[in-house]
């Protein structure tokens, strides 16, 4: 390392805990270049370093495949933990009792969701573990190359396989169908989005879904497929104008005029300021939710922002009554093993 | 010294035979007669005579037949017997077999509703109005059905001369001091005993007589003691789904764990338990938390350790310190779910594809299930790799009479984890799977350490030294052969066996789990017959030196095990090709609890060769 290095460093921007956006950083990626996977990676360490986060206080998790892969491009001074193939929820689920005081946030692919993890993908959604947990979305399997995912679309022919005849597994009905408190879906080439939706994520106190359509540039990316970045761009069309406002920050509804913005309160004081476009969409309505996305698919546009969200269920680690910010895993000797005096009792409860 | 059967009692004026026989309760499943049945045993508990029952119970809620032993032994033998002397019916069902079932000089007792022709003269024969004694005992209509199984403890309690005041302990442990539900049953029970007083005569020899036997003892299931052993253990996660024979394991934490864990004042649980999807959520979530620092534990039995398989080895290979309960019943597939079995131990041991040793743990008592309970925290947070505890369907759903828990002899051991001030203090940089020490055990950081260098990666792929992704030939075997070095260390920290020797022994005996009573029974029959064996209970794969030692020592080991493929034995085989010659194999593998008669035939059988 010689000095012309150090006194060439620019002065590097740090955030309000004294982060450069490097912290925030993991190993060079290994994925393709273009890949979908790689710019949501990038989203995730700008959404965590302008949010302030301390890495420390993140655990991330995947299962297996190209997107679970990625949790090592990102967040290196985090906890991380690349599981089993459709499995992460469960690793998650316990992993997030050891100190409820940090946050999760997983990746996870359309295989390892909607094929192989489908069961623990739904049982996630139903405990509220308070999660973000991005799906990185392109219908097909990349580590193994190139096989029908189940977010496939009907007809879509890919070099190896053929065609697919099976009806394609929605991620944000699947999500609403079993009781998810956050459903979004982006598009990686919308990185502005994907990096809202992501910090609203983190805000939230439940299970937060974000389906990001994020194309495989090796294996289906036709500009007629469903996954790929051409008709993404075509046919993108984001339910509402996202704007994520943190805690600390003021809201300037000034810019806006009167009647076309909602506001979401999040869990952490943060706000979620949605501005109307062709609609006015109440994202806290189940039934309309389930009406955008149904007319989405009659319509055949990809249609992408915060598409539901409540914010006032419990999360899986509020039900536990767990001790308030203190972690489960700092407990001493005396707090879990009970006195000697005990041992009596113990016997007693016997006949 | 006893002989395992009972010799020609005559039906009339026999000499008496006292606290030294078996009876089997014969009824349909769902029919509530559980609670007579425990009330029986626990009675003869409370006389002082030691006592063991077994249920040999159908995959079924309601309507199946259900037989419930229980032995009543003088002589302190718990294993089951396969003669019994004294025979009660009230399934239709099964009543010409359970007719047929008494030994020859016993005594059948039958519910008078059951029309059958009685063809036997060689044994004492009385019926009694069970369905009449709960009616005129005013239980209301729709629980008769229910009391009326108390009726034959009325019966019995008259004829065997069991003390109805210890019965009335019995009921009032069962319904947690409710005096509604002890009324009500204590009243069939004394309509009955009256019933019997007025019209039954004895004319059959067993009979029971106060003793002071199981003073110094407790009556404990292995689920409720190990369940109450992982509380003792400082347990902070459960995470289980339910399936016959463990459930009571996870169901008994639950119960208990507010009771022992939660404190004045507290700001907050110290534990969480969570039902899962299914069993490969539950090791999932196990692993999550135990790679979170947490002890944590799930239960399962055969199927679910199937399920488990691919966690396993990812706990095995990235080194997460779980604790799974295998709760043995017959397999495989779904096989005899109700039934038991020691046939879990190859596929357990070697859980997890390519290279894979697992720790396990067989408890062989109902206190050994309560110290397995805590102490398998501590090997598998020192060894960082899951720990199986295999217990079996007999040792966990029965109750069995046990030396009472003892409060553990040890501090908890945490293993070898770093928090920020630890890691501060090294000199050295911390990396996860670094060989420090030499014994295979690396030093390991759990989420929420918030020192910049504490963080990795955990991963069931190729890794190096600091956890980071690698596919290097030479990476790969260094850590291979470190778990290797690893599962050898543990061998210094699992549980040794237990001997029990005599005099000039040449022939040597291994058996483990729910084995135990029959072959300290059988020992005593074979020494009897002039036939003197040592006996080593193994409590733990991997093997300890007194394994080898007591193999070299004898001319000739009997491995005797309940799985038709000897199982144990070919991991002794595996671990001691040398003296492959001396090691013999018995096995049992019919579902039912092995009994001491079968052990001593079966080893003189092969003496005999």
């Amino acid at each position: 390392m010689s000095d012309t290095t150090e006194t060439a460093m620019p002065n590097i921007q740090l955030n309000l805990v004294g982060l450069s956006k490097n912290d925030y950083r993991g190993a060079q990626t290994t994925l393709c270049a273009g890949c979908g996977h790689n710019s949501i990676s990038n989203q995730i360490i700008a959404a965590a370093y302008e949010l302030n986060i301390v890495p420390e206080d993140v655990i991330k998790l995947s299962g297996i495949g190209c997107s679970s892969k990625s949790p090592a491009y990102f967040l290196n001074r985090s906890f991380g933990f690349n599981s089993l193939h459709g499995r992460m929820p469960s690793v998650a689920t316990g992993a997030m009792f050891g100190d409820h005081t940090l946050k999760a946030l997983a990746v996870s692919g359309d295989g390892d969701t909607t094929n192989i993890g489908m069961g623990q993908f739904k049982h996630i959604m139903r405990r509220n573990a308070p999660m973000v947990y991005i799906v990185e979305n392109n219908g097909v399997y990349g580590l193994t190359k190139g096989q029908f995912s189940a977010t496939a679309e009907m007809g879509l022919r890919l070099k190896y396989q053929g065609i697919n005849h099976y009806f394609p597994v929605d991620v944000v009905q699947e999500a609403m169908a079993s009781g998810a408190t956050f459903v979004a879906r982006s598009f990686a080439g919308d990185a502005n989005q994907v990096k809202a939706l992501i910090k609203a994520g983190l805000s939230h106190n439940g299970l937060a879904i974000i389906d990001i359509i994020s194309p495989c540039v090796t294996f289906n990316n036709n500009d007629d497929s469903r996954h790929s970045y051409g008709w993404g761009r075509e046919h993108q069309e984001p339910l509402h104008d996202f704007t994520y406002v943190p805690r600390e920050q003021e809201i300037q509804l000034g810019e806006f005029p009167e009647g076309t913005t909602r506001q979401v309160e999040m869990h952490d004081g943060s706000t979620i300021v949605l501005k109307k476009l062709d609609r006015d969409y109440d994202p806290t309505s189940r039934a309309a939710a389930m009406r955008v996305i149904e007319e989405s698919q009659d319509e055949e546009v990809l249609l992408t922002g915060l598409i539901y969200v409540d914010t006032e269920r419990p999360s899986l680690t509020d039900i536990y009554e767990l001790p308030q910010g203190r972690a489960l895993n700092r407990m001493t000797d005396t707090e879990l093993r009970p006195g000697k005096d005990m041992i009596e009792k113990a016997n007693a409860m016997m006949f | 010294m006893t002989t395992p059967q009972v010799k020609e009692a005559k039906t009339s004026q026999g000499k008496a035979v006292v606290n030294d026989f078996s009876m089997t309760v014969a009824t349909m499943n769902g029919s509530g007669s559980q609670t007579s049945n425990v009330t029986l045993l626990r009675a003869l508990f409370k006389m002082g005579i030691p006592v063991s029952g077994k249920n040999l119970f159908p995959s079924n809620i309601q309507g199946l037949p259900t037989w419930y032993t229980i032995r009543v032994s003088k002589d302190g033998y718990l294993a089951r017997r396969e003669t019994h002397e004294v025979v009660v019916a009230m399934n239709p069902d099964t009543f010409v077999a359970d007719l047929a079932s008494v030994a020859p000089g016993g005594a059948f007792f039958y519910g008078d509703h059951l029309k059958f022709e009685i063809n036997r003269d060689d044994i004492s024969v009385h019926s009694f109005p069970a369905k009449l004694l709960a009616k005129e005992s005013g239980a209301p209509a729709n629980l008769r059905d229910y009391v009326a199984n108390m009726a034959y403890v009325g019966v019995l309690a008259h004829m065997l001369d069991i003390d109805m005041d210890k019965i009335r302990e019995a009921l009032e442990y069962h319904f947690d001091g409710k005096e509604k539900p002890i009324a009500l049953n204590m009243g069939v029970i004394d309509a009955a005993f009256a019933w019997s007083t007025a019209n039954l005569k004895k004319t059959d020899p067993y009979r029971v007589e106060p003793m002071d036997k199981t003073s110094g003892f407790i009556m404990a299931d292995g689920n409720t003691a190990g369940a109450l052993g992982a509380i003792f253990g400082g347990v902070q996660f459960v995470a289980w789904y339910p399936i016959t024979p463990a459930s009571s394991f996870a169901e008994a934490i639950s119960q208990n764990i507010s009771a022992f864990r939660d404190k004045e004042g507290q700001d907050g649980k110290t534990y969480a338990i969570v039902q899962a999807e299914d069993e490969l959520a539950a090791i999932g979530m196990t692993v999550g938390a135990g790679w979170s620092g947490l002890r944590s534990v799930t239960s399962t039995s055969g199927p679910g350790i199937s399920l488990m398989t691919e966690f396993a080895g990812l706990a095995y290979y990235a080194e997460i310190p779980v604790v799974v309960w295998d709760v043995q019943r017959v397999g495989p597939s779904t096989g005899l779910p109700t039934r038991t079995s020691q046939g879990d131990i190859l596929s357990t041991h070697f859980l997890g594809h390519g290279d894979t040793q697992q720790i396990l743990m067989i408890p062989g008592s109902a206190q050994e299930c309560f110290e397995f309970g805590w102490r398998s925290f501590d090997i598998s947070e020192r060894m960082q790799t899951p720990v199986f505890v295999m217990s079996d369907l007999d040792l966990g759903m029965n109750q069995w009479m046990t030396k009472p828990f003892e409060y553990p002899d040890q501090p908890m051991d945490r293993g070898k984890i770093l928090w920020e001030k630890d890691l501060e203090a090294l000199k050295e940089p911390w990396m996860r799977y670094k060989d420090v020490d030499g014994d295979g055990v690396p030093y390991r950081t759990a989420p929420g350490n918030r020192a910049p260098q504490s963080a990795w990666f955990a991963r069931g792929t190729g890794h190096d030294e600091s956890a980071k992704y690698s596919e290097r030939a030479d990476h790969w075997e260094a850590n291979m052969d470190r778990l290797v070095r690893k599962y050898q260390t543990a061998s210094q920290y699992v549980p040794a066996p237990v001997l029990q020797t005599r005099a000039g022994a040449k022939i040597g005996v291994i058996a483990y789990g729910s084995a135990d009573p029959a072959i300290l029974e059988a020992g005593d029959y074979l020494a009897a017959d002039g036939l003197a064996t040592d006996y080593l209970r193994l409590r733990a794969v991997p093997f300890t030196d007194e394994v080898r030692d007591f193999i070299a020592a004898h001319d000739k080991t009997y491995v005797v095990e309940m799985n038709r493929d000897g199982q144990m034995h070919k991991l002794l085989l595996l671990e001691y090709p040398e003296m492959a010659a001396k090691l013999s194999s018995l096995v049992k593998y019919d579902g039912l609890p092995l009994s001491a008669l079968w052990v001593k035939e079966s080893l003189q059988a092969e003496e005999q060769k």
